[in-house]
């Protein structure tokens, strides 16, 4: 009878320890997954870019700087990934303000935004943006929820001996705090 | 009400789970009454109930699986594709980034008054639908906030809660219905007189007859409105959760605000629908409804909810929110606060 009821206690830690170590397994991935998603996006503005210089390119033959600049820091942010997180987020901002500045100066230019190409790639650079944000916003989420696990009773007795750590979260660069330089000049 | 979308989140769920559980209850003491009463013996109290929630539970199956297509088709909405409405279909793919589910589907509704739901039966199976005339209303901040609200409602699996509440609430109709009919043609009375001659407990046999008899008038109006009570907490969550996917309560202020102040009905809904919608589509009474028997929460007090995660003070008026000028004036003439 002893036996009987050493077994049913072994067998009901045994189940925890498995729910536990399963659950630090799910939301270890997904933080993985959450954090490559990120890297979806980027790549997904840097192949939109090249549509939309194209697209305004016949329109406005004044603007070559602003167009070059954006081409720049496109190539820029390109080789900007093999780089680090740091070199990353810096050659991002450089892209997001010469973008800045290139819708600004589109106002000027009614034929420009009337076009309904033009606006097609303006909103598809406005959800692409977004999406990065959102993407930077979830891999958050997925690290809150995957350190306050591995912090908490009763995860905590787990996560330590099989080697779950601490994640950290995603933190704007202290570049990328600057506001994005917008160039309206002409010259 | 918490100054966080956390707190608020986590307010609404505590409330709604235990309206649930009173619900709960109210059944277990309709049926152990119910049970005893009839037949004189307390422990009759377990059958009798497990058949009503049976029945009930069968019945709701069918619409758990089947209910987004019927609610899509009795609405007359049809699916949108990217390509031919890239902004709205953009501001859902947005939130699906944030919230890291799958894509749901989009449907539009050929209407002109504004209003959104969502339906699915968990995250995976997602539908959001949108009024014509909401999406032409709103900008794309305020779209993303409607979206936002609507995705909620199927994150925080709202309908599968709605529906085994329904099942509870059903449950204690049909044992109710069940009962009063019995003691009406007199079963009860017989039987408990014939018990009583057995036993000697004819006393407090009458006293449980009537007691069943009160609560099998009064448990389902009772658990009607613990339902819509329960209802308004889940749009309050739906709200709170919406910024938590956005972090921009504005955009859900400004869409509820211009919801609320258009006053055209919706043709396509009606009663059995309504507790989808984001904003009560039977609009009988104004925005300020505050009926025990509302689905939705008043706009006012989920504006003002809204307002408090921000630090912004509430307003008195709907119409305040969309008026800068109207809110500049009231922040110079401020309402003394708590402690002046």
């Amino acid at each position: 009878m002893e036996l009987l009821i050493i077994l049913v206690i072994v067998i009901v830690i045994v189940v925890v320890f498995v729910g536990i170590y399963n659950g630090l397994v799910t939301r270890r991935n997904r933080v993985d997954e959450a954090l490559g998603q990120i890297e979806v996006q980027l790549k997904r503005r840097h192949d939109l870019i090249p549509n939309l210089v194209q697209a305004v390119k016949g329109y406005m033959g004044f603007e070559q700087d602003v167009l070059t600049r954006v081409t720049e820091a496109r190539a820029g942010a390109v080789a900007a990934g093999a780089q680090g997180p740091a070199q990353q987020a810096a050659a991002e901002n450089m892209l997001t303000g010469a973008l800045r500045s290139l819708f600004a100066v589109v106002e000027n230019y009614p034929d420009l935004k009337a076009s309904t190409n033009v606006m097609q790639l303006q909103e598809e650079l406005t959800t692409t943006e977004n999406q990065i944000s959102f993407s930077r916003q979830h891999y958050n989420a997925t690290v809150l929820d995957y350190n306050n696990t591995i912090q908490t009773i009763p995860s905590v007795l787990i996560a330590g001996p099989f080697g779950f750590s601490k994640r950290e979260f995603f933190d704007a660069e202290p570049e990328a705090e600057a506001v994005p330089n917008v160039d309206l000049t002409l010259s | 009400m918490a100054s966080t979308f956390y707190g608020q989140i986590g307010a609404n769920k505590r409330n709604s789970v235990l309206l649930a559980l009173a619900v709960v209850l109210l059944l277990g003491l309709l049926g152990l009454l119910i049970g005893w009463a009839v037949t004189g013996d307390p422990r009759a109290a377990l059958p009798s109930m497990a058949i009503a929630i049976g029945v009930g539970l069968v019945a709701s199956l069918a619409t758990y699986y089947m209910g987004d297509s019927l609610v899509l088709a009795s609405s007359g909405a049809r699916e949108v594709t990217a390509a031919e409405m890239p902004q709205l279909y953009n501001v859902v793919g947005e939130l699906a980034v944030a919230t890291g589910l799958p894509m749901p589907r989009v449907y539009l509704i050929d209407d002109t008054a504004p209003n959104a739901f969502a339906t699915g039966r968990d995250p995976k199976h997602a539908s959001v639908a949108i009024t014509i005339g909401l999406l032409q209303k709103l900008d794309r901040e305020e779209l993303q906030g409607v979206m936002a609200h609507e995705l909620s409602h199927v994150r925080n699996f709202d309908i599968r809660f709605s529906l085994m509440v329904g099942v509870l609430v059903g449950s204690i109709a049909l044992l109710a219905d069940f009962f009063l009919r019995f003691s009406i043609w007199g079963g009860a009375g017989r039987r408990s007189r014939r018990e009583s001659s057995d036993s000697g407990g004819g006393g407090i046999q009458a006293i449980i007859m009537i007691a069943a008899l009160i609560l099998a008038i009064l448990a389902p109006i009772a658990a009607r409105m613990v339902q819509m009570a329960v209802s308004r907490q889940r749009e309050y969550l739906a709200d709170a959760s919406g910024v938590e996917l956005t972090r921009n309560p504005y955009g859900l202020e400004r869409a509820l605000a211009k919801i609320t102040l258009d006053t055209e009905p919706l043709e396509v809904a009606n009663r059995a629908t309504q507790h989808l919608y984001f904003e009560n589509p039977i609009k009988a009474a104004t925005g300020t409804s505050r009926s025990l028997f509302s689905t939705h929460p008043p706009a006012l007090d989920r504006i003002n909810r809204l307002r408090e995660l921000t630090g912004q003070p509430p307003v008195a008026d709907v119409s305040l929110v969309l008026d800068p000028v109207a809110q500049a004036a009231a922040l110079r003439n401020p309402a003394p606060g708590p402690l002046s």
